[in-house]
């Protein structure tokens, strides 16, 4: 299929486009099993994917679905529909087509089910529950192609990892099917085409022209920035001003607190009234959607954002991308670049704002990486167990399965094409019956083996619960927002519930751009009124926090070396010579450490660059390591790039503190009842199917019937320790949150080449440390005693320290 | 033994750390909402298969409070089993533990909304029970005086230092007690909830459980 037919060729000439040169060698190997297109934001990625299908079904009329189309986002399915049916129509092409997502209406997706569309768009949540369905086959017979989207975002992720047993399994319905995948740039194309592809079966691919390199620069301000903090407050004149010289501008940030933030300011400085919108993941659905539409229109000089606008939807004329705060990921940076001048060959033009004086080194880092052309990121490994004991019970849902076949059909999958047997065999007995050392569940398996040796749902009643938990996507646990009135008031987004089990009524914090005052709880929601008084307390979204990238960090590291730096302001590069002079720059292969009295306490520095999440950890293993070696630590903070310890007692020998075998024995005992640790079980524990989200009767939260996922975890660590949960959470301890992945890599990038230095005095590089927020308490007996005061407090204040006599223990 | 004393109706009692009550002067431990066999109830209602070791769990903490109190008489305050055929599939080895628990004590079952009924377990079984001035039973009624009871299985927040922690509780007034669930399985109810701000006096105090017992005015507002 090399010729692009007529019809189509007037088309695109009464549009006045051209074919470009990729979408013109998509068309060419239309007939690849699988196919990858690398191509640059912008570069009409989307209709390269959909080309070959729609002139394959203008030539030859299509019993059934032809094309499925995957999205990691729903907005983007709906956003896809409406731009190819404007072809369609032109052309009067004969193809049907129809979305299904999460919100589709019920009688609609019935219809779909029993009369497909020729193109199909939908997420991989969606797809996974199609064809949990029993009449899963008939959906999708007769499907030639399927088209993934992003592939790169879903990639990083176990939505991929499900979306790739799904495909396993349509494979296996239609062995033809062709596999088209459509990548923003990354650094290793090679890894997403083994993990797209039918394992063995190679994976060709296409990479577009990456069009002109960006003109990308740092801000610079009047104002030098900060010493620590995230907020960029220093920058808002500077970037008021730009948001006025361009049309329309993207103001990126890292996360949903800072975005808020941002957004306040901005608007406080936005003295000419331009229009300036706020887009994150917290946000009022309607709300979100409101603002996507006005950017559309083209009615929006500026939105303030998070991550939840890095995937490619096609946002009108965006000429400006400014990232505030460092990019901490030089892929994703220029993927954002990439948003700006979203045409082809059109150079995207991008501002950096680094948010305190660090940032600045790490700015120029990714600066340097971004024109070198030299991108990040971690290999992910083999695909976690989760997803597969997730997949196992969907299976199950549309019907009665052979293991051996399963088993094979999964190895197909790029990311589990080295699992083994036994491994699946304990997912597969962790479905059916627990996998507890004590067998308990003799009579009341989930599946149960049929005479035929097949497996399949004991209760056919549990395929609705199944179906009802299916996803890897973990919600915080986070609570709605609206303002009070008599019947309701307008929803403005969600806040996580701890931070709101911290807010009191008459607190005041930030959501959406406004700042409003809590005022109570009810049935599981925040109520607020509008206050506009008052300083708002910031709403804390955890969110994601993302680390900065081992290659990032590895960069920083060698600026370092420099004898001098002109890349750099001058307030910057004085600070590193200051530090050079007084004690050391950290180098590569090396690990430097500080001591020195400060504030009455014998504070440590550790210059790890293991990222936040590696430093944080790193954080709980050290205070332990060294409680346990009578230091007496207090507490401590981690940044990206360094840990900061306070105690009683001065360290003399840190490498004694250094030993990996420690580190790791740490990590399986001790840390192994921390929070974060219960974090991921929960999160796993969710995904395998052990805690269900959703069920047919419960409604969530508030009920004493439910108990605490962390019951379950302990429970496992007491009596069943080799239990596959709690392997799946170890494996994932590695990686995310808890990173033990990051120290390792560290441990043997120093090599046992630590530099100690003790100093009369804080040092330069180590002072803003002192600024950061997030300090970690060391708990223990601590919070025990923390509460004896409170509760003593609170009797004596109540009065009833008379009443009730607390008499001695 | 780790406790916060305090008096229901002129009878002095300790509100034990671990979530039984103490009642020295009776030599009688009282424990409320065991749910023994829950795992093995859900799995089968066609929901998950939970690691079956929360019956384990339970009595194992039951017998280390009876060893250290030297209890005589032993009154379970309802759900004490998940449910009646929970209570009939108990492992050989868990009724076993059980029966060794009763040996050379004066065991009551109360009978809760779970487990209504006999219960073919060894001791006595009741649906309620007066011993002395107080009355024991599953669910609090309005208007009783010394009462003891379950079944909400209450739980209360503290913030402190920027955190919170929130921990089973015992809440009581000058007229009634309710005590937090003991079985290892069991989640709670807030004591912020109406139920509580209905049941219990102004003046209410309630006890946290965990490493050690500590008593706070009973929280009654969300916050």
């Amino acid at each position: 299929m090399c010729q692009v037919p007529q019809l189509f060729q007037d088309w695109f000439a009464t549009r006045g486009w051209a074919i470009h040169p990729h979408q013109q060698q998509m068309l060419a190997r239309a007939d690849a099993a699988s196919l990858l297109l690398i191509a640059p934001t912008g570069g009409g990625k989307t209709l390269a994917g959909f080309l070959p299908t729609l002139i394959d079904l203008a030539q030859a009329p299509h019993d059934g679905m032809h094309t499925l189309y995957i999205s990691p986002l729903k907005a983007l399915a709906s956003d896809i529909q409406r731009n190819l049916i404007t072809p369609i129509h032109e052309m009067s092409l004969p193809v049907t087509i129809d979305a299904r997502t999460g919100d589709t209406a019920q009688s609609r997706r019935r219809r779909q089910r029993a009369d497909p569309p020729h193109i199909f768009l939908t997420t991989p949540e969606s797809l996974a529950l199609l064809i949990s369905y029993e009449d899963g086959a008939h959906m999708f017979k007769g499907l030639k192609r399927v088209v993934i989207d992003e592939i790169h975002a879903l990639a990083d992720s176990k939505r991929g990892d499900q979306l790739m047993l799904a495909l396993a399994r349509l494979q296996t319905f239609c062995p033809d099917l062709k596999r088209v995948g459509l990548s923003a740039t990354v650094e290793d194309p090679a890894t997403i085409a083994q993990y797209m592809a039918r394992h063995p079966d190679g994976c060709d691919i296409l990479l577009a022209d990456p069009g002109p390199a960006p003109d990308i620069a740092m801000l610079a301000t009047d104002t030098p920035p900060p010493w620590s903090g995230g907020g960029a407050a220093y920058a808002i004149a500077a970037v008021m001003e730009q948001v006025k010289q361009h049309k329309t501008t993207l103001i990126f940030h890292n996360t949903r607190a800072q975005a808020e933030i941002f957004f306040h300011n901005l608007w406080l400085a936005n003295d000419d009234g331009l229009p300036i919108g706020i887009h994150h993941g917290s946000l009022d659905p309607a709300q979100r959607r409101a603002v996507e539409a006005a950017m559309v229109r083209g009615d929006l000089r500026a939105i303030v954002c998070t991550g939840s606008l890095d995937l490619g939807i096609d946002w009108g004329d965006v000429d400006l991308v400014i990232q505030i705060g460092a990019p901490k990921n030089v892929k994703r940076l220029v993927q954002r670049i990439g948003r700006a001048n979203h045409r082809y060959n059109a150079p995207s033009k991008a501002l950096l704002v680094p948010a305190n004086r660090f940032e600045v080194v790490e700015c120029v880092a990714a600066l340097d990486a971004v024109r070198a052309g030299e991108l990040d990121g971690d290999p992910r490994g083999p695909g976690p167990r989760d997803v597969l004991c997730q997949h196992i019970l969907i299976t199950a849902c549309a019907g009665p399965f052979d293991a051996g076949a399963l088993y094979a059909e999964m190895t197909t999958a790029g990311p589990y094409c080295t699992l083994g047997r036994a491994e699946f065999d304990a997912c597969l007995d962790f479905c059916a019956t627990g996998g507890y050392a004590l067998k308990a569940y003799d009579r009341w398996q989930r599946l149960l083996q049929r005479s035929d040796g097949r497996w399949q749902l004991r209760d056919p009643r549990s395929s609705q619960r199944i179906r009802m938990n299916i996803g890897t996507i973990q919600d915080s646990d986070t609570l709605k927002v609206r303002m009070r009135r008599s019947r309701g008031g307008k929803p403005l987004g969600e806040i996580e519930e701890a931070f709101a089990a911290t807010l009191t009524p008459g607190d005041t914090f930030l959501i959406g751009g406004q700042i409003v005052k809590y005022e109570g709880l009810r049935d599981m929601t925040v109520e607020v009124s509008r206050d506009g008084r008052k300083k708002p307390k910031i709403a804390t979204f955890t969110g994601t926090k993302f680390a900065t990238s081992t290659q990032l960090s590895a960069r920083v590291l060698d600026l370092f070396t420099g004898s001098d730096w002109p890349d750099l302001p001058a307030h910057t590069a004085e600070w590193l010579h200051l530090q050079r002079s007084f004690s050391a720059l950290p180098q590569p292969g090396r690990l430097l450490i500080e001591s020195f009295p400060h504030e009455g306490r014998e504070q440590t520095v550790i210059y790890g660059f293991a990222g936040r999440n590696g430093m944080q950890t790193l954080g709980l293993l050290l205070t332990k390591r060294m409680e346990d070696l009578g230091l007496h630590p207090l507490g401590f903070v981690a940044t990206d790039y360094a840990l900061l310890i306070w105690g009683l007692d001065q360290v003399q020998n840190a490498p004694a503190l250094f030993d990996l075998a420690a580190l790791h024995k740490g990590l399986d005992t001790w840390l192994a009842g921390n929070a974060v640790m219960k974090r991921s079980f929960r999160a796993s524990a969710t995904i395998a199917g052990l805690i269900e989200r959703n069920s047919p009767q419960s409604r969530k939260s508030g009920r004493q019937t439910t108990f605490s996922s962390d019951i379950l975890y302990d429970t496992l660590q007491k009596y069943d320790p080799d239990h596959l949960m709690l392997q799946i959470t170890r494996e994932e301890a590695l990686r995310g949150l808890v990173d033990f992945g990051r120290i390792e890599e560290m441990m043997t990038r120093i090599g046992g080449r630590i530099d100690h230095r003790h100093l009369p005095h804080v040092s330069p590089l180590a002072a803003p440390l002192f600024l950061e927020m997030g300090r970690v308490p060391v708990k223990g007996a601590a919070e025990e005693r923390l509460l004896a005061e409170e509760a003593g407090r609170l009797m004596e204040l109540s009065g009833l320290a008379q009443i009730h006599p607390a008499p001695a223990p | 033994m780790k406790a916060h004393d305090f008096t229901l109706a002129g009878v002095q009692l300790k509100a034990l750390n671990t979530g039984a009550l103490w009642w020295p002067e009776k030599h009688l431990l009282c424990v409320s909402d065991l749910h023994l066999g829950k795992s093995e109830r859900i799995a089968r209602r066609g929901g998950t298969v939970l690691p079956p070791y929360e019956t384990r769990d339970t009595l194992t903490r039951l017998a280390a409070d009876l060893a250290l109190t030297a209890a005589q008489t032993v009154v379970c305050l309802g759900d004490s089993f998940d449910d009646p055929q929970a209570a009939r599939a108990l492992r050989a080895e868990e009724s076993l533990l059980i029966t060794r628990l009763q040996h050379g004590r004066h065991w009551i079952w109360v009978e809760g909304n779970h487990d209504p009924g006999p219960i073919d377990q060894g001791g006595n079984h009741q649906s309620e029970i007066q011993i002395a001035q107080l009355s024991f039973r599953h669910i609090a009624t309005a208007g009783a005086s010394g009462e003891v009871s379950g079944h909400f299985h209450p739980k209360v927040s503290v913030a402190i230092g920027g955190g919170r922690v929130t921990r089973p509780a015992f809440l009581y007034d000058r007229d009634r007690l309710i005590l937090p669930a003991y079985g290892t399985y069991t989640g709670g109810l807030n004591s912020t909830s109406n139920v509580f701000r209905q049941l219990m006096q102004p003046d209410a105090c309630a006890v946290m459980t965990g490493r050690t017992a500590i008593a706070i005015p009973m929280p009654r507002t969300a916050r």
